[in-house]
């Protein structure tokens, strides 16, 4: 991909924008509600802390990266800008969509939806507030629930409207899924993207996030929040990609989930660019047979930092879950992963796994990962493990001997080690595209 | 010069161990060669060393395939030059699958900005895999991962007959398989049997030499050839045992 700079740049900000909520394109008849919301959540941002390293949910993380006060809300992009973007973004996406909306710097620049099944509600934030403010507001932003990012939380809340609000009713299923892009671009831009999804009682439904820079190399902030409801025997998928420009952009993304009874929640982040990025997942189970799987496939090399931290709770009986993180990692690259299961007070019969591999491309490559446990029922079923290795000589000998080159080979069996938590993801078009990505990113690396 | 697979006087060590003592055979093309040995006399060490494994030091002698000097040559050039070796051990590569991986070890022979055409490509594995009782499901498998011992060795032959080498080792390909996966692996290698082509074929035990009937009977013991002689020595030995060879040895 070449990445053309962007025709117009914001030009950092003085210290002190902190002054007012930094919201974009605010329709004018918002809710009451919302308003307040938003108020408080400003309030919460400006009092709370900036996280420090010795504050345990930030171990090991690299701090240096969160300066707020040298970032401010993106500026609009041009209109010829803005076609160019539409144009990437439908130029590069998955075959097969329900839906589609492209923003740029908390814009909406482009929405289609060829194929939503009757009944469901697919709006921009902003309109559905205006729209179906009581049905958003049951759900929008009521969420506080973090592993770490609460300052990130409440600046996020305090400023987006931008993404979308998917409320599927009961028995709405969508095959394909609803695409939305984020670009992100101009030296020192901050941005919130957020999706909040709602899978009523037997609804299905399936999104797809992607968070791209409009240009390389500028310094830029994303500050995005993706809110998962499934209600009885609901399903949701989410994945997000994170292909933002590797020098210069930092990525925050809270994710939260809540499953009913018997629904179930499939989660994946996908991490290739980006100099700094932030996961935090929660996934709740409720009520009794919910299920969450939660994979992510991350590729770091140069001095990329990805930071991810996840809790799977359960919180009734039968509950399910399994958690899949794969990192490979090249160059002076690291990666975080701190995961906890956590069962909670009489949630018996509970089964959860979390793994967490890391393969090393490199000897200044450094993984560190902290699993965790943490038990309070009985009859339950939980493992945990993380390995970290290289990749095997046996392996890369079996491939030479017919007739590949090392180097090829090498990449092969690294794309083919992320492959295993792509393939986790249901859809054959969405896989195809997150492993071209991959792909494309190894061949960068070279 | 001949054109023939020529190991000459090869000595390999392994952690600083001789196990290939001065071994020279020679397999020309056309025909098929089987080595027998008991276990430990060398015969995994042979296929490792010819095929480049860096844990295998050689110390001294050549191998030649037709006028290339093998030793020579990178693990992945050795393959590309005609040389094949269906491996005891077939590895597992998880998240690989088994048409991308034959797809790359094709496109690998190509000259560079050359792609492989990727309908023909398909038709031809589907083919093979076919002759061989192959599920097509095997295609979007990991290559080897959670595949039976007979359904590896079926794998290993499918690899052979879509890189189509000028030689190839077999290396105990026998051990592991029913009777009637042996005998589809037997009919894939004598399907493969031409006068462009040698093969040498490693066993322990003379039943995969009902099914592909070598032209000549190596002995290997100690880590060299000690005994030669034609398809009926793998009888022979089979009802002896190896001791009838070994006892005529010279004490070193």
């Amino acid at each position: 991909m070449v990445l053309t700079p962007p025709d117009e740049t914001t030009s950092r900000p003085a210290n002190g924008w902190c002054a007012a909520p930094p919201v974009t394109d605010e329709p004018a008849d918002l809710p009451a509600w919302y308003r307040e919301l938003r108020e408080s959540a400003w309030e919460r941002f400006a009092t709370l802390p900036t996280p420090t390293r010795t504050n345990q949910a930030w171990r090991f993380a690299d701090l240096k990266h969160l300066r707020f006060e040298e970032y401010a809300p993106a500026a609009e992009v041009s209109a010829s800008l803005a076609a160019s973007l539409v144009g990437r973004a439908v130029g590069e996406r998955p075959a097969g969509f329900a839906a589609h909306f492209v923003f740029a710097n908390n814009r909406l620049l482009h929405a289609e939806t060829p194929a939503l099944p009757t009944g469901a509600t697919c709006l921009p934030i902003a309109e559905a507030l205006v729209r179906h403010p009581e049905l958003v507001r049951a759900y929008f932003l009521r969420r506080d629930d973090v592993l770490g990012g609460e300052k990130f939380a409440a600046l996020h809340a305090a400023a987006t409207l931008s993404g979308v609000f998917l409320h599927f009713p009961k028995g709405c299923v969508a095959e394909l899924p609803v695409i939305i892009h984020h670009f992100i671009g101009g030296e020192g831009s901050i941005a919130f993207p957020h999706s909040l999804v709602v899978a009523e009682d037997e609804a299905s439904v399936s999104v797809f996030d992607l968070f791209e820079s409009i240009g390389a190399n500028e310094d830029t902030l994303l500050v995005g929040m993706a809110d998962l409801h499934a209600h009885r025997g609901g399903r949701i998928q989410y994945a997000g990609l994170q292909d933002l420009s590797d020098t210069g952009a930092k990525h925050v993304q809270l994710q939260h989930t809540r499953a009913g009874r018997d629904a179930s929640v499939k989660v994946g982040f996908i991490n290739l660019g980006a100099e700094w990025i932030r996961n935090e997942s929660v996934n709740r189970m409720i009520e009794s047979g919910a299920d969450c799987q939660i994979f992510s496939a991350n590729l770091a090399n140069a001095n990329q930092e990805y930071d991810q931290r996840t809790l799977q709770s359960h919180e009734a009986q039968h509950t399910t879950s399994d958690l899949l993180f794969k990192n490979a990692l090249y160059d002076r690259s690291r990666t975080i992963f701190s995961g906890l299961i956590q069962v909670q007070p009489g949630s018996h019969h509970t089964d959860s796994y979390q793994t967490c591999r890391n393969l090393l491309g490199s000897d200044e490559a450094e993984a560190t990962s902290m699993p965790g446990l943490e038990i309070d029922a009985n009859q339950v079923k939980c493992s945990h493990g993380s390995t970290s290795g290289t990749i095997s000589d046996e392996e890369i000998f079996y491939l030479r001997a017919r007739g590949i080159p090392a180097e090829d080979a090498r990449k092969m069996i690294s794309l083919g080690f992320l492959h295993g938590a792509i393939e986790k993801l249901d859809g054959d078009d969405l896989q195809d595209f997150l492993f071209a990505r991959v792909e494309r990113k190894f061949a960068a690396i070279g | 010069m001949s054109q023939s697979l020529r190991i000459e006087n090869l000595h390999a060590s392994v952690d600083g161990h001789e196990i290939l003592k001065g071994l020279t055979l020679e397999v020309p093309k056309g025909q098929v060669h089987a080595i027998m040995g008991p276990n430990g006399s060398g015969k995994s060490t042979l296929s490792k060393v010819i095929a480049g494994h860096e844990d295998y030091v050689v110390t001294e002698g050549s191998v030649f395939l037709d006028e290339i000097n093998l030793l020579d040559l990178g693990i992945d050039e050795r393959s590309r030059a005609g040389f094949f070796l269906a491996f005891q051990y077939p590895h597992e590569i998880p998240g690989v699958s088994n048409a991308n991986f034959l797809r790359a070890a094709r496109q690998a022979r190509l000259p560079k900005g050359e792609e492989i055409d990727a309908v023909a490509f398909y038709r031809e594995m589907y083919a093979k895999m076919d002759e061989l009782g192959m599920d097509r499901k095997f295609t979007a498998r990991s290559v080897n991962e959670g595949f039976s011992g007979g359904e590896k060795k079926r794998n290993e032959i499918l690899q052979m007959m879509m890189l189509e080498p000028t030689y190839a080792i077999l290396d105990e390909t026998d051990s592991g398989l029913d009777i009637d996966a042996l005998r589809i692996v037997a009919e894939g290698v004598n399907a493969m049997r031409s006068p462009e082509r040698g093969f040498l074929i490693i066993t322990h035990y003379q039943r995969l030499l009902d099914y592909i009937v070598p032209d000549v009977v190596h002995v290997l013991y100690d880590g060299r050839i000690i005994k030669t002689g034609d398809k009926e020595l793998a009888l022979e030995l089979e009802e002896k045992g190896y001791d009838w060879v070994t006892k005529d040895l010279v004490p070193a």
